[in-house]
């Protein structure tokens, strides 16, 4: 039992924080904003100078090994530029999928362009799939970077196909999103042929976990960078001869944020660790972390608009861009609720 | 990164387990399931010296005062598992957690053997005098005096909230020393016998009826020159490094003490049907996650050993628990309903759950109020400027 972070872990850290921090600039996200919500040359860096993209991928399929821990450690650090990179789709989805759920050939087939950013995988969650042999018909509205994707793996309750965004029957519209940085597109496949996952319900167990932790990991450090930035601006602003950030009823409230952020680091890693370990209390975790997580993410977010004043409600500041990134992370996968009644239902003993 | 236990920590787990669940159940069964602090105290000093000739005592502390040099992870266990045998908690919390500490840290060889035998042994109960009426938040500023006659201290002055003062052997006193000095300069930390013509304990009785806390007057109160720990003058010092004790290894074992509150609660939420309200069960989730977090947030804070940087964890522990507490008091109460209004006691007394909600109104006031807590986290954490002060 030793609840921090190995050397290596805090040198990943290290790396992981300085490269999001000097590369995904405001400028270049907001580039990414107006175009398809991918700063392409990020993920190509990346991936491939960075060589982080296949940590939580086995070494024996060809990832760097590790695990959902270091993976959060990166998720972190993006969240807190709120970089706008395919982490979630292309990896801690489709990828972790395919690992954990794809036959040797899938993953030799598959895995490489996705780690080295060749390929951009989305993953679509249709509750409306219907496979006809390997003719697959599914649709869903919210399909996180899907105008970007070349590739997308769908899964329902029967099971999980890989399908090419330009295979004949894939129409792919992408919609005006709030959160720009992952803008959903609507994308209905009909008929269009796909290849099935060996082990859907492994690929979606291994995926489901990996993606909330992620979601988590990124309103980890979203909140945090939010808190850090409204602190800096607070000794700064000077309003009544004082720094605004003198005054008790705003320090208390970046206190506040504070407590609350805490607490979602350790979900975090929590939930991180006990997915790695195998724990007893894994699922539960996850859903602390995730609705935990989300939720200090869009209170810090709301803090932060609130407390820069109006200058925090100017497109022109970044706050909008936490505010919205925040918003999604609380509705992508089950909102706060939701994983909320999963826990009532396991702590009540009323779940199998 | 670990979380998991290793074979040789789960065999210490099922030693732990298996001695005080052997005693609960046989000798002490007796005190199984208290809750409060104050109900059978005598019984309760018995289990201390009990655990003391055991070696349960205190095993974080060093072998050679009593202790078994016990890790973390075994801390960790044992305070666990303590909880989870329904052993109410300790009435030397204060002697065991804190005193000790501190003296190992701080006190001379001679202090050490004075003292240290008799807390492992459960045969000294401590309790702690630095609130005063008119230095609550604002401790630095206690005017119980404190000056040297005829090779003894003598102390004069008032001290409020002092828990378990009348079950209590000794006191460790903040008192100012220095004649015309002002806030946290000039005052000395002493250790004195409580039972002596110039002590005089009074109770308070508190919101539930109980009365857990005392006023306690110094009135020409005396204790030996040398019952000083650190240099006259340097008593804030002192205190500072002892409230840093606070967080160690024992909140693990209130956080169990927590979790059986909440799964009494969960059994009445079952019981009476109020599990089936959507909202009642956001609240119970919502308890449960700020349970876990409460956990690893500890684990993190007793796993920085190096204490690098400014420990997040730590700092925010305070009002993280307190508050979570207060809700699931009132969680209790929203579970129960008019139900948890009434009590069958003859006297006000009340269950368990009743009196959580009552008395977790203290939880956001003792050991520094919420309001304090947020203007540490804001000044120490955040590094904003300080709180603008009057003259003292």
């Amino acid at each position: 039992m030793d609840f921090v972070f190995t050397d290596e872990q805090r040198m990943i850290a290290e790396t992981a924080q300085a490269f999001f921090t000097e590369n995904a600039t405001s400028e270049r996200t907001r580039a990414a904003m107006a175009a398809d919500g991918i700063d392409h040359a990020l993920w190509q860096a990346f991936c491939q100078e960075l060589g982080l993209s296949g940590i939580g991928i086995p070494e024996s399929v060809g990832g760097a090994g590790l695990g959902l821990v270091e993976l959060a450690i990166i998720a972190e650090a993006a969240g807190a530029q709120v970089a706008a990179l395919p982490l979630l789709g292309s990896l801690a989805l489709v990828a972790q999928a395919i690992a954990a759920g794809g036959s040797d050939e899938q993953r030799t087939a598959w895995l490489p362009a996705l780690l080295t950013g060749e390929t951009i995988a989305a993953h679509i969650t249709a509750t409306d799939l219907a496979a006809d042999g390997n003719r697959i018909s599914a649709s869903s509205a919210f399909v996180a970077h899907g105008s970007a994707a070349q590739l997308f793996l769908v899964s329902g309750a029967s099971g999980s196909w890989m399908v090419r965004a330009d295979a004949p029957g894939v129409t792919v519209t992408a919609q005006t999103t709030m959160d720009q940085t992952r803008p959903y597109a609507r994308v209905t496949v009909t008929g269009a042929e796909g290849e099935p996952l060996a082990d859907g319900k492994a690929g979606t167990q291994a995926a489901t976990n990996a993606a909330l932790i992620v979601l988590a990991a990124e309103g980890l450090g979203l909140a945090q960078a939010a808190l850090d930035r409204t602190v800096a601006y607070s000794r700064d602003r000077v309003q009544f001869g004082r720094a605004v950030g003198s005054f008790q009823a705003y320090k208390h409230r970046l206190a506040d944020m504070m407590v609350e952020i805490e607490q979602a680091r350790s979900a975090v890693y929590w939930a991180a660790c006990a997915v790695d370990e195998g724990a007893d209390d894994a699922q539960l975790a996850v859903h602390a972390a995730k609705s935990f997580a989300a939720d200090t993410a869009f209170r810090c977010a709301s803090d932060m608009i609130q407390l820069h004043g109006g200058i925090g409600f100017t497109w022109d500041h970044d706050a909008h861009l936490f505010f919205k990134r925040a918003r999604a992370l609380q509705t992508m996968m089950g909102n706060g609720d939701w994983h909320r009644e999963q826990i009532a239902a396991m702590v009540l003993g009323e779940t199998a | 990164m670990k979380l998991g236990f290793s074979a040789a920590e789960e065999e210490f787990r099922a030693e732990c387990a298996d001695w005080l669940t052997a005693q609960m159940s046989g000798e002490f069964a007796d005190i199984k399931g208290i809750t409060t602090l104050t109900e059978k105290a005598e019984r309760r000093k018995e289990w201390e010296q009990h655990l003391g000739a055991h070696g349960w005592g205190c095993i974080g502390w060093p072998k050679a005062w009593g202790g078994r040099d016990a890790s973390l992870a075994q801390q960790v266990i044992f305070a666990e598992e303590y909880a989870r045998a329904g052993v109410p908690g300790r009435v030397n919390h204060i002697g065991i957690e804190l005193a000790g500490p501190t003296l190992l840290t701080l006190g001379t060889e001679e202090q050490k053997r004075r003292f240290l035998p008799d807390i492992a042994a459960g045969k000294t109960i401590f309790c702690q005098g630095f609130s005063e009426p008119n230095a609550g938040s604002d401790l630095a500023s206690v005017r119980t005096k404190a000056r040297l006659e005829g090779g003894e201290w003598v102390v004069d002055g008032q001290k409020i909230w002092t828990s378990l003062a009348h079950i209590s052997d000794w006191i460790f006193v903040v008192a100012r020393s220095e004649e015309g000095s002002k806030g946290p300069k000039g005052l000395t930390f002493l250790m004195m016998e409580l039972d002596q013509p110039g002590i005089d304990i009074r109770p308070i009785r508190q919101i539930n009826g109980d009365a857990e806390f005392n006023e306690t007057f110094f009135d020409g109160a005396r204790c030996r020159e040398d019952s000083l720990i650190g240099a006259v003058g340097d008593g804030w010092r002192v205190a500072m490094t002892l409230l840093s004790f606070e967080r160690g290894v024992s909140t693990l074992g209130q956080q169990m003490a927590f979790r059986n509150e909440l799964d009494a609660i969960i059994a009445a939420a079952k019981a009476n049907g109020a599990s089936t309200d959507p909202l009642i069960r956001q609240r119970i989730a919502k308890a449960e996650i700020g349970l876990r977090l409460m956990r690893y947030g500890a684990l993190r804070m007793l796993s920085n050993t190096d204490h690098a940087s400014v420990d997040g964890a730590a700092l925010t522990y305070k009002i993280q628990w307190a508050s979570w507490r207060r809700s699931l008091g009132e969680l209790a109460m929203d579970v129960l309903g008019q139900a948890g209004e009434v009590t069958d006691h003859d006297g006000y007394e009340w269950p368990m759950l009743p009196n959580l909600f009552l008395y977790s109104r203290a939880d956001t006031i003792y050991g520094g109020t919420n309001q304090i807590q947020r203007n540490l986290i804001a000044e120490r954490g955040l590094g904003l400027p300080r709180e603008p002060r009057g003259e003292a």
